[in-house]
This record gives structure tokens, C-alpha cells and sequence, in this order.
């Protein structure tokens, strides 16, 4: 099955062009669903099957055709398939999968409908070949790919300005991000002369400096910054929420934003030659967690609050990744998927619930109407919070214990403080939604409904993958996912196995009655203070927004901290602060150069053609007075003497023969005489 | 022995007539007929010539200008012919076609 691989992108792609092609015109209201969805799922049910494959040793490196052949460059369309592309491709199509399947209830009535899934399957392609392919140029190609869908897609509801204003937003962040990765390209080719993921990590060791793998991997990540979201180039995801919520869930859980991690994960042979990138992407993933994770706790917009959180947990991925622990970084990118992708369509269901209504405060009590949903929500949000045993407490613990245990106590703190705050942002907006009074407008309150099963059923299932998927990290620190990842990444012999190892083995020793080894007191203490900073999140967020304890009444809170609330409210007033220092400055810029156009260069034109205008006048003159003139002056010249001459032309016979005559005598007479 | 020079005296007057006629007449048939008196002087100053020298090439040379005399007066009496019913009459001044 590993051979058909090239199945799984070829099925989508035909999918979107039978969806875009025919779909306004012949297909009636709910056929192009069928397909992409029936396409999609394919796609994901061959995976599922390569994947197993892969999981008992299968491997694909296969170049189908040469692409591009210029000079000494040779690169090939070609696709690999390795433990990191199978779980990738996993992610993809199975989050894709159930996008699709939930968006036939979510988009049931909108008029694009036909459209929105020639998108998802456009952006469902992109991202696999983004994964799949076996070379640099590839994998930018479906980079480019995706950002083109989500801008079609951030921008579905062109009619609204704001969404035309976000995903353009998105498409120039990215651009900025993709002019780094070419960059990086570039450089990859002037060093090794081939984009090849083989040869390249074959080459680099022995061909690259450390200034020069610098140089390449900083490049890059400037594209992973833009494309996942990180510090400086994130503004753009939460504005993406403009987009259709299945969107939202396919960008932040699948398609989007994990192509940034998979690219790291995918040089890590380069980005481990380059410590000071290392460092740099670990800070920057530090900062981006606690950053983000800061400004969902003040928003009120319920798919902001999730969108944050994404760039928050994504900012955790990068720390992993910096930290050389790709296992964990790619780990944390695969469970996050399942329950992000359930928060975002559970916010969908929502907001379908309450016809359009996205603002927490005008919600609350939902619990009893849509159970389901705020059940599925729940788990999910214990995931995102990392409590143990769901989901995300393994991945999370991972990529934290990496940090302590390699000694950086300073993003270990900083990675800490995020997860308190995602805990408590993500239960504040549990509570002040899903409990409590009521405080729906009473137009939206009577038909307040749960979402149809073609939504809910995705919801369950990712629910369910979000709760059990940590069971793959068992036991921990030896378990499947790093064995299976470790095939791609090599085993680190400083062991990387996460505090929830070390409880496990705790209790493995207890139970067997061995005594337990020294220095496990510290990773036992480690564990209780990261479950202890989830935990105390919750709890706080339970005092202040269940309880409503009257000294932790958040209105007074945000009286009395008026500059940390504003300031968080507005998202550091990051946003202005672009538009000051970049947007505005480029619009007048551009104001300028079209002033500048529209005077000088107009001006010059205009002058230049006034220039011509004149020469041709005058030449114009010439040309009739005095070139015409010595034509015609010749002409006429001509003509008089003809008259004069053509009056011995008497045509008779004789005549010329007298004349000849003459002339014989003529000549015969200078003979004689000279 | 008839001298040299009386042959070439005849031959000059002979073709002196022919060239005045050809100039002055305007009967095309007697202009033709002078041009015929021109050909013919000049024969008899070429056979005067091959005897004188001993050489026959004066000779040869008479018997291809008759020859050619020959031919020519056939196209020239049938260009007359077609001229006469043409314009019926053979006056050269009203033939006048080269005329600008």
C-alpha cells in the first residue's frame, strides 16, 4: 500500500477540481460534499493503513518525475514517507477528514458552499505535499499552497471587510515569512546544490560551518515564525478566525500551523549543527507561550480565546523542538491537533447553538441545552490545560522536563507560568459559558439547540482521541511514539523522559517492591508542581468565574489592574504597533511613491512625449517644405527640359537615320582628320 | 585589268545613291530597294577587296549578307504587306508610331 502513496494527495485534488470546476453549475446543493469528504477520507483510510505499515518498518523515498532540471540542478517531484510523514499525514488527513464531515452541517446553508469545499480539499493537498514531499522545493510548494488557502479560506465571507482585511493580513505576514524560507533555500542550494532531503542530510554534516547552518536554519525559521505563528509574525492567526470556524480548526489543528514544527522537525539534522539557532528558537517559543497565553486570559471573543491558545501551544512546540527534544516537539504537535481541532469546532457548534453570537460574556449556562458539546469542550480544555491523564499533560510534561533537565530554568519558568495561564484562560472561558446565569439575548435564548450529529460525531471522536492519545507515550519517556519517532530523530542518550516517566516508573518499582532509585525525588516534585500549575489555574478560574468569590470579582480585578487589563485586552497592542512602525509607514510610503508617480514621473512622461510632439511639428515642416520640396523641385526640373528635349523625338524613320548618319560622318571625319 | 579604285568609286557611289534614297524618298518599297542598292555596294567593294588581297573571306562574307539580304526582304515586303492594310498606304511620314 506504501507504493500508492501518491493516492493520498491525488484524491483530494481531484475532489477540488471536480468541486471547482462543476460544482456552481451541476452539482445541486449536496453533492460536492460527497465527494470531497468521500475523497478526503480515502486519503485518511490509506494512511491509516501506510501508517501501519510504516509502524512495522516500511519506508518510501521515491521520485516520480524530474520536476525541475536547470544546470547542475536536479529536483525531482518526488515523495518520502518516514515515521514523521506517516504520523503527519495521520494529523492531516484524519483532522481534515473530520473538518470536512462536520462542515456539511456548519456550512449547510451558506451560498458557497460548493466553493468552501473545493478550499478544504485545495488546502487539505497542499499541506499533504507540504508533508510528503521528498525535497526542500516540495515542501515549499504546498508552504505556498496552504498559504493560498487560507487566504481564500480566512477570506471565505469576502462580502465583509474584515475578513478581506484578515486574509490579506494573513497572506502578507506569511509573505514575509516566505521571503526567509526562500532565503534559506537559496542558501541550501548555493551549499549542497540539491534541495534533497537525502542527500542534503547526508552532505550537511561534513559540508556545513556552524555560521553557515546557522544562517540556513535562522532563514527558515523565519518562514516557520510567519507560517506557525510564533513571535514576531503571529498577529495574523487570530485575525484568521474571520474565516468559517471548520476553517479555524483545519488551520490551527492540521494544515497550517503545525508546517513550521514538521519543517524544524524535518532539518533537524541542520538545526542541530546550529546551537545558536537552537536557543533562539527555544526562546522565542518561551516567550511566544507565555506571550499569547497572557492575552487570552482578557479576550471575550470565544474562538480568539481558543486562536491565542493555539499560538500559545504552538509556542510550546517550538520550546520543545529549541530544546532538542523533536520527539516531544512533534508529540505535543500531535495531540494538540485532536483537541484543538475539538475546541474549535466545538466553538462552532456553539456559536451555530447561538446563531452567530462569539462573545462569552453574552453567553453562559449553556451547559444543560447543548450537553454534548460542552462535555467534548470539557475534555478538550483539560487536554489544552494538560491534566493528567489527558492528551496534552504527556506531551506538555515532556517538552517542560526537557527544559528543566537540560538546565534551562528560565524558560522551564516561563514554560510554567504559560501553563497556569492556559489553564486558567481555557476553564475561565469553560465557566463563564458553559455555567452560570444565563446572559444570551432572549431573541437568540429560545432556539438555543445542539448541533446536528454530522457535527457532534466529529466532536465525540476528537473528544475521545484527545483524552486517550497520551496512552501512546506510555510508558513514558519508552513508549511508542519514541520509539517510532526516535527511528527519524535517533534516540537521545540523555534521556528526555518527562515526569510522567518518572511517576511511572515510581509506581512500576512500588509495585514490584524495588527500592527506588536516587535523584527521582526531584522529577516526582516537578510533576506535582506542573500538575499543581494546571490545577491551581482551574481552581482559580473556579473561584472567580464559578464561585464568584467577591475578592476575586473580575470586574473589580480589572478595575483595580486597569493598565495589565487594557494592556492584555489589547493584545499588548502588538497590532498598533505594527501598523505603526510597519503597516502605516508602508501605506504612506506607497501614498508617496504614487505622489511621486503621479507628479514626477507622469510629469517627465508627459514632458518627454510634449518634447516629441514638438520635434515632430517641426519635422513635420521640414519634411513637407524642404524634402518635399527638392523632390518635387527635381520633379518639375525634369519635367521642363523633357519638354524641350522630347521635340526630337520626331519619330520618323528617316529622320534618325540622317541623324545616324551624320554621326558616322562624323566620327569617320575626326578619324580622318585626328 | 580594271585598277582598284574604279570598284571602290562605284561601290561609294552606289551606296551614296542608296543612303540618299533612303533619306529622301517616301515610298517605304523604294526606301527598301535603296537599302537593298546600300547592301549591294558594299558587296562589290568587298569582292574588289578579296581579289586584290587573294583571299576568299571578302567572298564569304557576300554570300551571307545576300543571304541575309534575302531573308530580310522577305520580313520586310510581308511587314509592308501588313502595314498597307493597316493603314493603307506605304507614305513613311504618315508612319509616324514612334512619335512621343
Amino acid at each position: 500500500m506504501i507504493n500508492f502513496a501518491w493516492l493520498i494527495p491525488l484524491l483530494p485534488t481531484l475532489a477540488a477540481i471536480i468541486n471547482g470546476l462543476f460544482g456552481r453549475k451541476y452539482m445541486r446543493h449536496h453533492y460536492s460534499d460527497y465527494i470531497a469528504t468521500g475523497a478526503v477520507m480515502t486519503s485518511f483510510l490509506i494512511s491509516l493503513i501506510i501508517f501501519f505499515e510504516v509502524v512495522s518498518g516500511s519506508k518510501l523515498n521515491v521520485n516520480y518525475w524530474d520536476w525541475i532540471v536547470s544546470g547542475d540542478l536536479h529536483i525531482s517531484f518526488g515523495f518520502l514517507i518516514d515515521p514523521l510523514t506517516a504520523i503527519m499525514l495521520l494529523v492531516v488527513t484524519g483532522i481534515s477528514s473530520l473538518v470536512h464531515l462536520y462542515s456539511i452541517g456548519y456550512m449547510h446553508d451558506d451560498d458557497g458552499y460548493y466553493r468552501f469545499f473545493t478550499y478544504l480539499s485545495m488546502f487539505t493537498v497542499s499541506m499533504l505535499i507540504l508533508i510528503m514531499g521528498n525535497n526542500y522545493l516540495l515542501m515549499f510548494f504546498g508552504w505556498e499552497g496552504v498559504g493560498l488557502c487560507s487566504y481564500l479560506l480566512i477570506g471565505f465571507w469576502f462580502e465583509k471587510k474584515s475578513a478581506g482585511d484578515a486574509a490579506k493580513k494573513a497572506f502578507v505576514t506569511n509573505r514575509v515569512g516566505d521571503l526567509g524560507f526562500v532565503l534559506g533555500l537559496f542558501l541550501l542550494i548555493s551549499q549542497f546544490g540539491t534541495l534533497d532531503y537525502a542527500q542534503v542530510f547526508q552532505l550537511a554534516p561534513t559540508h556545513l560551518t556552524t555560521g553557515v547552518a546557522t544562517a540556513i536554519t535562522l532563514l527558515l525559521f523565519i518562514g516557520a515564525t510567519a507560517k506557525s505563528a510564533q513571535i514576531p509574525l503571529y498577529t495574523w492567526l487570530p485575525d484568521a478566525m474571520e474565516g468559517p470556524t471548520p476553517v479555524s480548526a483545519l488551520i490551527h489543528a492540521a494544515t497550517m500551523v503545525t508546517a513550521g514544527v514538521y519543517m524544524v522537525a524535518r532539518s533537524h539534522v541542520i538545526y542541530s549543527m546550529a546551537p545558536t539557532t537552537m536557543e533562539i528558537i527555544a526562546v522565542v517559543g518561551a516567550l511566544t507561550a507565555l506571550f499569547a497565553a497572557t492575552i487570552a486570559i482578557a479576550q471575550n471573543d470565544i474562538k480568539r480565546i481558543v486562536a491565542y491558545s493555539t499560538v500559545s501551544q504552538l509556542g510550546y512546540m517550538f520550546m520543545g523542538l529549541g530544546l532538542g527534544a523533536y520527539t516531544a516537539g512533534v508529540y505535543h504537535l500531535f495531540t494538540h491537533a485532536f483537541f484543538k481541532a475539538c475546541l474549535f469546532l466545538g466553538c462552532g457548534s456553539v456559536i451555530h447553538a447561538l446563531s452567530g453570537e462569539q462573545d462569552i460574556r453574552r453567553m453562559g449556562g449553556l451547559f444543560p441545552h447543548i450537553k454534548l458539546t460542552a462535555i467534548t469542550f470539557l475534555i478538550a480544555a483539560l487536554a489544552n490545560a494538560g491534566i493528567f491523564p489527558f492528551a496534552g499533560f504527556f506531551s506538555k510534561d515532556e517538552i517542560l522536563w526537557a527544559a528543566f533537565s537540560g538546565g534551562h530554568y528560565v524558560i522551564w519558568g516561563i514554560g510554567a507560568t504559560a501553563a497556569f495561564c492556559s489553564a486558567f484562560y481555557m476553564f475561565r472561558l469553560w465557566f463563564v459559558a458553559f455555567t452560570g446565569k444565563s446572559r444570551v439575548d432572549h431573541h437568540v435564548a429560545h432556539h438555543i439547540h445542539e448541533s446536528p450529529s454530522v457535527m457532534t460525531g466529529p466532536l465525540v471522536l476528537l473528544a475521545f482521541l484527545a483524552a486517550t492519545v497520551g496512552a501512546l507515550a506510555l510508558p513514558p519517556g519508552n513508549g511508542f511514539i519514541h520509539h517510532f519517532l526516535g527511528n527519524v530523530f535517533g534516540h537521545p542518550e540523555h534521556n528526555v523522559t518527562g515526569i510522567a516517566a518518572e511517576l511511572f516508573h515510581k509506581f512500576a518499582a512500588l509495585a514490584s517492591g524495588e527500592p527506588t532509585a536516587h535523584g527521582h525525588l526531584l522529577e516526582y516534585f516537578m510533576m506535582l508542581v506542573s500538575l499543581g500549575i494546571a490545577l491551581s489555574g482551574i481552581g482559580l478560574a473556579y473561584l472567580m468565574y464559578y464561585k464568584k468569590i467577591e475578592a476575586l470579582n473580575p470586574e473589580t480585578l480589572s478595575k483595580r489592574f486597569r493598565i495589565v487589563h487594557q494592556t492584555l485586552l489589547n493584545k499588548y497592542w502588538v497590532d498598533e504597533l505594527y501598523d505603526f512602525l510597519f503597516v502605516n509607514p508602508t501605506k504612506k510610503a506607497g501614498t508617496e511613491l504614487w505622489e511621486f508617480d503621479g507628479k514626477v514621473v507622469d510629469g517627465a512622461v508627459n514632458g518627454t512625449s510634449w518634447i516629441v510632439l514638438i520635434k515632430a511639428e517641426i519635422t513635420n515642416f521640414l519634411d513637407k517644405y524642404v524634402v518635399d520640396g527638392t523632390v518635387n523641385g527635381l520633379a518639375l526640373l525634369v519635367d521642363i527640359k523633357s519638354r524641350v528635349l522630347r521635340r526630337m523625338q520626331t519619330g520618323d524613320a528617316q529622320n534618325y537615320a540622317l541623324v545616324m548618319l551624320l554621326g558616322v560622318v562624323f566620327i569617320m571625319g575626326v578619324y580622318y582628320f585626328y | 585589268m580594271v585598277p582598284q579604285e574604279h570598284y571602290l568609286v562605284l561601290s561609294a557611289i552606289l551606296f551614296a545613291i542608296g543612303a540618299t534614297g533612303v533619306l529622301v524618298r517616301r515610298n517605304a518599297i523604294v526606301i527598301f530597294m535603296c537599302i537593298e542598292l546600300m547592301l549591294n555596294a558594299v558587296n562589290i567593294s568587298l569582292v574588289a577587296f578579296s581579289k586584290q588581297l587573294n583571299s576568299m573571306d571578302g567572298q564569304v562574307f557576300v554570300f551571307f549578307i545576300m543571304t541575309v539580304a534575302a531573308a530580310e526582304a522577305a520580313i520586310g515586303l510581308a511587314i509592308m504587306v501588313s502595314l498597307f492594310r493597316n493603314k493603307e498606304t506605304l507614305n513613311v511620314d504618315e508612319i509616324n508610331l514612334m512619335k512621343w
